[in-house]
């Protein structure tokens, strides 16, 4: 019984989570976007500098008509957003938070393969936008979805590369373990694997400067284009559940994930500050460059991360093995 | 100096730099903007000066000024005089529809009767309210700024200095 309530009371936490991290990220989106750019942001909706925006925004998106087109594949079309938006709660799932005031960690579900499961729900939630571009029966909507198709082909492998040499430096693919494993040196010996791993997960959330799916100066707004009202707020709460799940796989893989003072009783505060600290780069990235073009995308991933990815897996393999 | 990656620190200084300053926004609906004195906001009538010339409904090059007048006998003050006449406006309409804020009917009038004003908020739900009659156009009269003073050392203007002598010869 007592393993019953147990198990709903994480997924509840989890479920909390996942509704509350990535609207807190979408706000400090719209308010550090804004001052990098000299504005102010929202400031009218919820009295207090717009803190109640994303709400507003959702109200909004609920009383949206829900529109399918007639060129749609229908099902496929309808599918998409859930698609994209329901593996990263799964992931959110296996991501520890760390120990909470000695009460053992506070975690959905510790996976022995916890970092293969992570990975693998991530390349899942991609699948979402291609669906959505495929299956609009639109040409921007398409060329999108093939943009997303060889965005994912070419970043999958570097950031799985990049995952792979912390996990053999750990000995252990569980994700407690490895941030467990974690020592202060490994910030300097992984620092390739980390810039890696961060530019790869950019290309797979197809966060600007990484967003040619998406392009709007080409592709109206490429897989998302025909879509409106909650549909479209799905792939748009995917966009920032992503950041967020993001956030926490490169704080518990590369940043030590709950390391840091008193974190017998703090180590969750300390990896949710290194999970707000991750996101706020992923926004300042978006702010400060501009949108690669569609090869510049491809020929980063495969001339620079991946080699950089294998030179980091060797490098790895050399520490391992002295 | 170019060394790699340099583009990639400065696109983060100069937002992180923003990030540290103060924004740019003017809060308007909150705060009322601080308009140069010589802003062009609505233009003000000044009808006694005019002289129904049409000089501005000539030269305004969107046709948006239209004036109608009609001319008045003055009867003779004296006796064996000659009456004089004198054109009385009876429309002077602006729409601020298709006005382009040129300043070209201002500049153009001999007779200083037309001013420009700072007013801006005069937003209609109806076009055809933005077309402001004499009557309105007279009450942004109020609102005109009075003329720049010229320099210390400047020449003081022709009708000022004559003033000044014949009050000297007074």
């Amino acid at each position: 019984m007592s393993e019953l309530v147990d198990a709903v009371l994480r997924c509840l936490l989890v479920l909390g989570a996942f509704l509350t991290l990535p609207l807190l990220v979408g706000q400090m989106e719209h308010k550090a976007m804004a001052h990098m750019q000299s504005r102010v942001g929202p400031m009218a909706a919820g009295g207090f500098h717009g803190w109640a925006q994303l709400v507003a925004d959702g109200v909004k998106f609920v009383q949206k008509e829900s529109i399918v087109p007639g060129a749609a594949d229908r099902k496929v079309f309808e599918l998409a957003p859930a698609v994209a938006l329901v593996p990263y709660l799964v992931a959110l799932l296996a991501i520890p938070l760390g120990p909470f005031f000695g009460q053992g960690n506070l975690v959905g579900q510790d996976l022995d393969l916890g970092l293969f499961f992570v990975l693998a729900a991530m390349s899942v939630g991609v699948l979402g936008t291609l669906m959505g571009g495929l299956g609009s029966g639109n040409k921007y909507s398409y060329i999108g979805g093939m943009r997303v198709a060889a965005q994912l082909m070419s970043y999958e492998l570097p950031m799985v590369l990049a995952a792979a040499s912390v996990a053999m430096l750990a000995g252990t693919l569980s994700l407690i373990g490895i941030a467990e494993a974690w020592e202060p040196w490994w910030l300097l010996a992984q620092l390739p694997g980390l810039v890696v791993f961060f530019v790869a997960g950019l290309a797979e959330l197809q966060r600007p400067p990484f967003d040619a799916p998406l392009a709007d100066a080409e592709l109206v707004m490429g897989p998302l284009t025909e879509y409106g009202g909650m549909r479209f707020a799905m792939f748009l709460l995917a966009e920032y559940a992503g950041i967020v799940v993001l956030a926490g796989l490169t704080t518990v893989l590369f940043l030590g994930g709950w390391a840091g003072p008193w974190s017998d009783q703090l180590g969750w505060v300390w990896t949710l500050l290194k999970i707000v600290l991750v996101s706020f780069l992923v926004i300042w990235a978006r702010v400060a460059y501009p949108r690669l073009r569609e090869d510049q995308v491809n020929s980063l991933a495969w001339k620079v991360l991946v080699p950089l990815a294998l030179a980091q897996i060797a490098f790895t393999t050399v520490l391992v093995v002295w | 100096m170019a060394w790699w990656g340099k583009g990639l620190v400065q696109g983060l200084a100069v937002t992180w730099k923003n990030l540290t300053r103060r924004s740019v926004t003017a809060r308007y609906p909150d705060v009322e903007p601080d308009l140069p004195p010589r802003s062009r906001g609505v233009i003000a009538l000044q009808e006694e000066n005019c002289t129904s010339c049409m000089l501005c409904a000539r030269e305004c090059p969107s046709w948006c000024i239209t004036i109608d007048s009609h001319k008045e006998i003055i009867p003779a003050t004296t006796e064996g005089g000659r009456d004089r006449s004198q054109n009385v406006l009876d429309v002077f309409d602006i729409d601020y529809s298709i006005c382009m804020y040129c300043s070209i009917c201002i500049e153009v009038c001999p007779f200083d009767a037309l001013h420009w004003s700072p007013e801006f908020a005069y937003a209609e739900g109806d076009l055809k309210d933005l077309t402001h009659d004499m009557n309105r156009l007279r009450t942004w009269m109020g609102t005109v700024p009075p003329p720049q003073a010229l320099d210390a050392k400047a020449e003081q203007g022709k009708e000022l200095e004559s003033f000044r002598r014949s009050e000297g010869e007074a």
